[in-house]
């Protein structure tokens, strides 16, 4: 199993969800982060006082796949969210030692 | 009367609260609005008692009798020589709303640093040593500058350049440099951290303007009207003014610079509204939107003082530059209150031909600077020895609404 972590743009989220709606991932978690690779930041004048706003919204979006579906999964997330442009975010994969479903106490890939 | 008198209650609350809410950091934002908000209560009790006495009592040049003392006196009959249409009381509640927004606008300066139980303290000293004493030079019977009964130095000041946004623009300077800068300022960032609200209660703000200024005509007559359109003029120009000006040096126009534009329009054309016509209204804005600008964006740098919420740049500038400029529009074609002992009215500002009134209007600026300058610094002091003025630096970087009241502003998970 692997664990795939994508941080994308805020305004591709939806779009990614459909994708992975799409082609039949049912689970999925999604958090508001804030964050910067190498984009750089912005500047934000308030009456005049100068800000650097460094730390830009993403969103974070987690879900574990069997071995077989990573390739498939990971093209999907990176076609729907990418622009082209800087600050499109990426995508990291992890192993996944195992998976416990709470409501009945499957394991593995049973489990996803 | 009456609207005029809710909707100049209006501004303080929910108006300045929402507008310096706003403004302030999501941890300061009751604190700050119970600056507005208390004083809603603590100036009517004093007005009740001996304020309105002090203020518009006959007493000397400088400060009311005690004639009014507890309202003894005002009650439906009419004041003749202040609105001889309407009810004492009715002349009364109105200028009481004056006096609650007059403090509540030096918050700005002392916002997120101040302990409550000070700005109480403060606010009721401050009310008694600048506010009344100045409402009663300019618009009491007898007072010093008090153009239409008898004053030595005839001063135009319709609705409060001087008494409302002079004294309390430079009061709030004054609170910003004894109180010192907030705990990492200018390093940290200090964004507003809503600024919806802001807007929100600039455009309140704007509206019951009209009440303060209209309604300062005491009466349903053509000089309301005149003074709301003059009003509503100075607004327009002034918040174009700010966000073009804004525009030319960061690029960008923003909604904060509108609306801190059109509360800078306001202030300088409270003084002129009931004197001026409306195309010198429109340029009185325009210039108050510029100059305001300035004093924030590059003055304040300059000399490197904290003022939260920039109290001094708007209402301090805006009023000093609205209070001379009235010295120069103010004309008689719109206010023929003045006449001669013939009956014909007497010239007002330079483009009546009297430029002498320039020079009457600058003495009514510096009488308001120093007494706010060093009744502020005294009452500071005194502040300071009763009660310490500014909260624990652990109360302020925790924010002072969990620190000081108890509770907090946006529970998003409750």
């Amino acid at each position: 199993m692997k664990k795939i972590e994508a941080i994308i743009q805020p305004h591709k989220a939806e779009q990614v969800k459909e994708a992975l709606k799409n082609i039949g991932v049912d689970g999925l978690t999604i958090s508001e982060v804030r964050g910067h690779g190498r984009q750089k930041g912005h500047k934000e004048v308030y009456r005049g006082m100068e800000y650097e706003v460094d730390l830009l919204p993403k969103i974070k979006i987690e879900t574990v796949v069997p071995d077989s579906r990573l390739q498939e999964v990971q093209q999907a997330i990176a076609t729907a969210a990418r622009t082209g442009k800087i600050g499109d975010g990426k995508i990291f994969i992890y192993d996944v030692l195992d998976a416990i479903r709470i409501r009945n106490d499957d394991t593995g890939e049973m489990a996803l | 009367m009456l609207t005029s008198a809710a909707l100049v209650l209006m501004m303080t609350g929910p108006g300045l609260a929402l507008f310096y809410g706003g403004l302030v950091r999501a941890k300061n934002v009751l604190s700050t609005m119970m600056h507005s908000f208390a004083l809603m209560g603590v100036v009517t009790v004093l007005w009740a008692i001996y304020g309105y006495s002090f203020s518009f009592g006959e007493g000397n040049s400088f400060i009311g009798g005690l004639q009014y003392l507890f309202l003894n006196g005002v009650g439906s009959a009419p004041n003749a020589d202040y609105a001889a249409t309407i009810p004492h009381e009715t002349y009364m509640i109105y200028q009481l709303m004056f006096a609650i927004i007059t403090p509540a606008l030096i918050s700005g300066a002392f916002a997120e640093r101040m302990k409550f139980s000070a700005m109480l303290l403060f606010t009721c000293l401050w009310s008694t040593i600048v506010y009344f004493p100045m409402a009663h030079m300019v618009w009491g019977k007898g007072g010093l500058l008090n153009a239409f009964l008898g004053g030595k130095v005839p001063t135009f000041d319709f609705a409060g350049g001087t008494v409302v946004h002079i004294t309390s623009g430079v009061s709030a300077l004054v609170c910003a440099l004894y109180l010192g800068k907030r705990v990492g300022f200018p390093k940290e960032p200090m964004k507003p951290h809503n600024l919806t609200l802001s807007v929100i209660g600039a455009c309140l703000l704007w509206v019951g303007w009209f009440g303060f200024n209209a309604g300062s005509a005491v009466s349903a007559s053509a000089l309301a009207t005149s003074a709301f359109v003059a009003t509503h003029f100075g607004a327009a120009a002034a918040a174009l003014g700010w966000m073009f000006a804004e525009w030319v040096k960061h690029g960008k126009p923003s909604m904060l610079g509108g609306i801190s534009g059109c509360v800078a329009g306001l202030v300088a054309i409270t003084p002129a509204s009931g004197f001026v016509k409306p195309f010198p209204a429109l340029l009185i804005g325009l210039l108050a939107g510029i100059v305001c600008f300035w004093m924030v964006s590059t003055v304040k740098g300059k000399f490197g003082y904290d003022d939260t919420l920039d109290a001094f740049g708007v209402h301090g500038a805006g009023g000093t530059l609205g209070a001379l400029l009235t010295g120069i529009f103010a004309t008689n074609a719109i206010n023929d209150a003045l006449k001669d002992s013939a009956g014909k009215a007497l010239p007002l500002g330079w483009v009546d031909g009297n430029p002498g009134q320039v020079l009457n209007q600058l003495i009514a600026v510096v009488i308001s600077w120093v007494l706010a300058i060093v009744g502020t610094w005294i009452i500071l002091k005194i502040v300071d020895a009763v009660v310490g003025v500014r909260a624990t630096q652990e109360h302020e970087v925790t924010g002072l609404d969990v620190s000081l009241h108890g509770e907090e502003g946006y529970n998003l998970e409750a």
